[in-house]
């Protein structure tokens, strides 16, 4: 994959210093209510196919971004633009995937992924096999008929990621997809979502707090500091041999962009705690 | 794997429900992880499971039988003793008879209600009333409680009258209802209504008020419009709660009437103990009371059914 930062065309996303604030109810003084930034100038382009990754400290707004970006939640300041024209709210054009699945529990694998097809008016007749082909992309041929409850963690995520692919947005917005999966469980899904990018050549934003995950899935990882969230640096994570090693997680260049990543999110982290503790003290 | 995860270990579940979904739980976390080729694991299953499972299945039912004639014992032993109890403490003397007949007796003068038509007459008299009453609050009541549910600012308006109906036991406004109303069918439809629909309408708000927000983001995310939204995401999420309150409002139809013909009523198994009880029939009175707790029981069933059907799902399969 080409490092996509210098390129000319014009980037598919852009955040052009995008504020959210939000308005609390005071927890001692309830008449009171205070503001707090979320997110503060955050300036960020997103070139077309490009797989960028958020990580940052809890808290820190990496949520509140991609609510944004889905056109879910407006911002207080700065603009949004999506193939440069500003997101004003939700739209097919952009799938997420939530961390908790967001599965319909009374229809089957099929019919989640029916429902994407549902809402862009795709004809009856061509959903079915539309469905079957997606999850026949995600890996679960066999389980169309499967309810959601007599599926594992992991084969929900990819229900749920084929419903998101099935209706083919150009971007897809994953919002800590993995976190509730087990280890192993997450691997082998962090490869096959990599494989589908490279497949489908979705431009994809990834959230996440886990660093290994960023690294190894992003080509580029926007480390966020703690609230109010700012992109603190942007880091750009190259492998010449991502296919050579069986095991990427082990090579040293995985080493350096980890601990490179690691040093900037550790005082984030601490901040962030320092912060949680003052608020629990009030 | 799967025949022996199918007849061995399964013999403490539900039959039907569970068998088709049993060997998932066993295979998923292994095929997940293995990820890039699950389907050979599972689809060559698919076709020669299915011829071999007829005759399993047979196997299976023969198997379990003795378990499903214990179970029956279980569930009828409480009641076979209380019948027992019934015939015997009149007979010895324990109760005075004249009161309380023993049960042969009073399956006697059941007998001959029926035959001679009395309680299909009344029976029919009853069912009327309180299906329509049901049925009406069931109409009035569903639509009602999605609106009032999904419309917060409403909710928070009605909450508290709605608490107010809802606890004004239904018969206490019985009096008001004859005054209003007279005393003909208006009155006890009406009052069958009015006591359905509080159960119903409040189960219905807390349903709609409680579907998955991770689905109204999902659905908000698609850009749903709202009845498309109503119709595919809040309206299925809600049927199991709602399902909670249309039983309850089924019992209640039942109660209610019931009382509301000891009051005033030509007809009507609440008629016909009232009525018995005045001419002294004693036994023709406990045949009308095991009548309606026959009907309740029946009913109940009924909606049970229908509640199973319709949210199947959400039961991860223990029957």
């Amino acid at each position: 994959m080409p490092e996509s930062t210098t390129e000319p065309t014009t980037p598919k996303i852009v955040f052009e210093d995008v504020r959210k604030d939000f308005t609390v109810k005071d927890r001692t003084r309830a008449r009171r209510a205070t503001r707090f930034t979320a997110l503060d100038g955050i300036d960020l382009e997103i070139a077309a196919g490009e797989f960028i990754v958020l990580v940052g400290p809890s808290g820190c707004g990496k949520s509140t971004l991609l609510d944004l970006l889905g056109g879910l939640n407006q911002p207080t300041g700065g603009r949004i633009l999506l193939d440069g024209t500003p997101v004003t709210g939700p739209g097919l054009d952009r799938g997420i995937v939530f961390q908790q699945y967001a599965l319909l529990p009374w229809r089957t694998a099929q019919g989640n992924v029916e429902f994407g097809l549902e809402a862009t008016g795709v004809p009856r007749r061509q959903r079915a096999a539309r469905a079957r082909e997606f999850l026949d992309l995600v890996g679960l041929t066999g389980f169309e008929d499967r309810h959601p409850h007599e599926l594992s963690g992991g084969m929900r995520q990819r229900v749920a990621l084929a419903r998101s692919l099935a209706y083919d947005p150009d971007v897809l917005l994953m919002d800590e997809p993995f976190a509730a999966l087990d280890a192993q469980t997450r691997e082998s899904l962090q490869d096959e979502l990599l494989r589908i990018w490279q497949r489908t050549g979705k431009t994809v934003v990834f959230i996440t707090h886990g660093i290994d995950e960023a690294v190894y899935l992003g080509q580029r990882v926007a480390v966020m500091t703690s609230r109010p969230g700012r992109i603190k640096q942007i880091v750009p994570v190259a492998f010449d041999s991502r296919t050579a090693t069986d095991d990427l997680r082990s090579s040293p260049e995985f080493a350096r962009h980890r601990h490179e990543i690691w040093s900037l999110l550790h005082d984030e982290v601490a901040r962030a705690q320092q912060l949680e503790k003052e608020e629990a003290s009030v | 794997m799967s025949p022996t995860t199918g007849t061995a270990t399964e013999k403490t579940r539900a039959p039907g429900v569970v068998s088709a979904a049993e060997p998932v739980p066993a295979v998923s976390p292994a095929t997940s992880t293995v990820s890039a080729v699950p389907a050979p694991h599972d689809a060559s299953p698919a076709g020669v499971h299915q011829a071999r499972s007829t005759a399993a299945r047979l196997r299976h039912a023969v198997r379990r039988l003795p378990y499903l004639l214990v179970r029956g014992a279980t569930k009828s032993v409480a009641i076979v003793a209380l019948l027992l109890l019934w015939e015997t403490a009149p007979r010895l003397g324990l109760v005075d008879r004249t009161f309380l007949p023993p049960f042969s007796e009073v399956a006697d003068a059941w007998w001959g209600l029926a035959a001679d038509g009395q309680l299909a007459d009344n029976a029919r008299a009853s069912l009327t009333r309180s299906f329509s009453g049901f049925g009406l609050a069931v109409a009035v009541a569903v639509p009602l409680g999605l609106l009032i549910g999904w419309y917060r600012p409403v909710a928070d308006l009605l909450g508290p009258l709605l608490e107010v109906f809802r606890n004004t036991a239904a018969l206490a406004l019985l009096p008001v209802f004859v005054l209003l109303l007279g005393i003909g069918e208006t009155s006890k439809i009406s009052i069958v209504v009015y006591a359905c629909t509080w159960p119903i309408l409040l189960n219905t708000i807390s349903a709609v008020r409680n579907v998955d927000p991770t689905l109204l983001k999902l659905a908000k995310s698609m850009n749903l419009s709202a009845p498309r939204l109503f119709q595919k995401v809040i309206l299925p999420a809600s049927v199991p709660v709602m399902f909670t309150g249309i039983r309850l409002a089924g019992a209640v139809s039942i109660l209610v009437l019931v009382a509301a013909e000891m009051i005033g009523a030509k007809a009507g198994l609440g008629y016909l103990i009232n009525a018995s009880q005045y001419n002294f029939a004693i036994p023709q009175m406990y045949a009308g009371i095991i009548t309606i707790s026959a009907i309740g029981v029946a009913f109940n069933q009924l909606l049970v059914t229908v509640e199973r059907r319709l949210s199947s799902w959400r039961v991860p399969a223990d029957g």
